[in-house]
C-alpha cells in the first residue's frame, strides 16, 4: 500500500538521518562527534532534550567506547545506533569485528571521509573499507532521501533473525551530510508498521547468565566464521525483500542490492557507489544522447557483495569500469578487486577496468566520467592505446 | 551439537577448558611462610587461587603459570617451579 500522506520538507542530509533514526526509536545512542558526522548526533541529542525521543544517550570518550556501548546495549536486548567517520571508524574496527561475530544487530551511519595521513576531512570510501572484512553489512546511498529511507530499512535488515548483523549506512561526508535536499518523511505510524520492536535472538539476563563470544578453538572457530559469511550470503534475498517492502510504502524504489541505470545494450558499464552515482548518471544521459552505449551499475549493497546481480547487469557489456574511491596500496580498489575475483573464469565476462578516483574529495565531475567512459570505450573497440585495466584518475603528476 | 548464533552460550562453559595445560611453570606455596593474606587470590587473573579450609590453594586445572601471585606475595611464600616430566 502506497502511503499518500506525506511530509515533504527540505532537510540537511544529517538531519534527515536523525529523523529516520528518531522514527526507529533506538533504546541506546552512543555519541562521539567527529566531522562530518557531528550534525547527526547533535540533532538526535536535541530531539531527546526536546522530548521527541527517549533513547539513552551516552556521550563517550572515543569511538572505541562508542562501539562498545552498542555492544553492551545490543547484548542487553536493545536497539542501538551511533554515527562515525574516518579515524573514528578505524578506532571502532576491533569492536565491530567482535560485534559482527557476536551477531549484534545495531546500525551505524558511516559519513564517509578520507583517512590520515595526510589529514583530510573530505569524502572518500577508505574508512568504510577498513571494516570491509568485519562482517558488517554496508549499504551506500546517493541522496539525502535515500539516506533517510535506507536507515529505516537498515534496522530491519540488521534485526532480521536470519541476518542478525550490524549494518552501516554509508553516506559521503559533506556531499550528503551537509547538503540540503527535498526529503519526504514518513509518519511514525508507518515506520512502526514497517519496523516491529526488536526481538533479540539472545539477551543478557541475570537469571539465566550467558557468555557472548567465548573461546572457540580450532574445532569450532572456523565454523563460527563461516556462519557469518553464510548469513551474509543467505541474507541477500532478505535484504532485497526488505527494500521492496519499504519501497511499497514510500513509492521510492532504489532497485534492491544494485541499481542498473541505462545498462540495456551498453558496451561500457560504469560501476559506482554513493553520491558520485548522481554525477555518473548525468554524464551517461549526455553520452546516451550522443548515441554512445554507456550505462551504470550503482552498487547499493556492498557487503553482502551482490556479484550475481552485477554479472546479470553487465554480462553483455564489453568493458566494465569501476570507480573505486579507495585503494589497497600496491593492489587495486576494493570493488574492482571483488569484481575481478568473482568474475574470473566466468563465460562472457567483460573486461574490467579499476579506476582509483575521488580520494580525499578529489572532484569526480562529468568531465572525469567522460574520460573514464572514453578509455573504457577505447578498450571495448580495441582501437585505442588505453588498455590499462587499472589507473589513478586525474593524478597531478607534476607534483610527484 | 549445533553452533549458536553469535557464539552465545550458557554461562561458565569456560570451566570446560582446562587451561592449566598451557602452563610451563607452576606456583608452589610454602605453607610455613604463607600468612594467608589472600593477595595471591586477589591478583590471580584466572581466579585459580582459592581459600580452602583457611589456607590458600592453587587450582592447577586453570592456573596458566603467569607468576603474578609469586611476584606479588609479600611473604615471598610462592615459588615458580618449571614443569618437567
Amino acid at each position: 500500500m502506497r502511503i499518500e500522506k506525506k511530509t515533504e520538507t527540505v532537510l540537511e542530509g544529517s538531519e534527515a538521518v536523525a529523523h529516520a533514526v528518531r522514527a526507529c526509536k533506538p533504546d541506546v545512542i552512543s555519541s562521539y562527534p567527529i566531522s562530518p558526522q557531528t550534525h547527526i548526533v547533535e540533532r538526535l541529542a536535541s530531539m531527546i532534550a526536546n522530548g521527541q525521543l527517549s533513547s539513552q544517550y551516552v556521550l563517550v570518550d572515543a569511538e572505541f567506547s562508542a562501539a562498545s556501548v552498542l555492544a553492551g546495549a545490543s547484548a542487553a536486548g536493545g536497539r542501538a545506533y551511533t554515527a562515525s567517520t574516518s579515524q573514528g571508524l578505524l578506532l571502532m574496527t576491533e569492536v565491530i569485528y567482535a560485534c559482527a561475530g557476536m551477531r549484534m544487530p545495531f546500525v551505524i551511519t558511516g559519513a564517509n571521509r578520507a583517512i590520515s595521513a595526510p589529514i583530510s576531512i573530505q569524502p572518500d570510501h577508505q574508512d568504510a573499507m577498513s571494516l570491509r572484512d568485519s562482517g558488517i553489512v554496508q549499504i551506500y546511498v546517493e541522496s539525502c532521501q535515500e539516506a533517510y529511507d535506507t536507515h529505516i530499512a537498515a534496522f530491519k535488515i540488521a534485526e532480521d533473525p536470519a541476518i542478525s548483523l550490524p549494518v552501516m549506512v554509508c553516506m559521503d561526508g559533506w556531499i550528503l551530510t551537509h547538503s540540503y535536499e527535498r526529503v519526504e518523511l514518513l509518519e511514525d505510524s508507518v515506520v512502526e508498521s514497517f519496523l516491529p520492536p526488536f526481538q533479540p535472538v539472545h539477551f543478557l539476563d541475570v537469571d539465566h547468565p550467558k557468555s557472548w563470544g567465548p573461546i572457540a578453538d580450532e574445532d569450532l572457530y572456523m565454523e563460527f566464521r563461516y556462519a557469518i559469511h553464510d548469513a551474509m550470503e543467505q541474507g541477500k534475498g532478505r535484504i532485497k525483500e526488505i527494500f521492496s517492502e519499504l519501497a511499497a510504502l514510500t513509492g521510492r524504489d532504489y532497485g534492491g542490492l544494485i541499481e542498473a541505470y541505462r545498462t540495456e545494450g551498453a558496451d561500457v558499464v560504469l560501476i559506482s557507489m554513493g553520491s558520485m552515482s548522481g554525477t555518473v548518471k548525468d554524464a551517461i544521459d549526455d553520452l546516451r544522447a550522443e548515441g554512445k552505449p554507456v550505462g551504470l551499475v550503482k552498487l547499493r549493497c556492498y557487503r553482502p557483495f551482490p556479484h550475481e546481480e552485477i554479472y546479470e547487469a553487465v554480462k553483455n557489456a564489453k568493458v566494465v569500469a569501476v570507480l573505486d574511491s579507495n585503494i589497497s596500496m600496491s593492489s587495486e580498489g576494493a570493488v574492482g578487486m571483488d569484481l575481478k575475483a568473482k568474475f574470473y573464469g566466468r563465460p562472457n565476462c567483460p573486461r574490467i577496468i579499476d579506476v582509483i578516483a575521488g580520494l580525499g574529495g578529489k572532484v569526480i565531475n562529468k568531465k572525469a566520467v567522460f574520460e573514464i567512459a572514453r578509455r573504457a570505450a577505447d578498450m571495448a573497440d580495441g582501437n585505442g592505446s588505453s588498455d590499462e585495466s587499472f589507473f589513478w584518475l586525474d593524478l597531478n603528476r607534476s607534483v610527484l | 551439537m549445533k553452533i549458536t548464533v553469535g557464539a552465545v552460550v550458557e554461562g561458565a562453559t569456560a570451566l570446560n577448558y582446562k587451561t592449566g595445560s598451557w602452563r610451563d611453570q607452576r606456583p608452589v606455596i610454602d605453607e610455613s611462610l604463607c600468612k594467608n593474606c589472600g593477595i595471591c587470590e586477589m591478583v590471580c587473573p584466572d581466579s585459580a587461587v582459592h581459600e580452602v579450609n583457611e589456607s590458600l590453594e592453587i587450582d592447577y586445572d586453570y592456573c596458566k603459570g603467569c607468576g603474578l601471585c609469586a611476584r606479588e606475595c609479600i611473604a615471598k611464600a610462592i615459588t615458580m617451579v618449571f614443569e618437567v616430566k
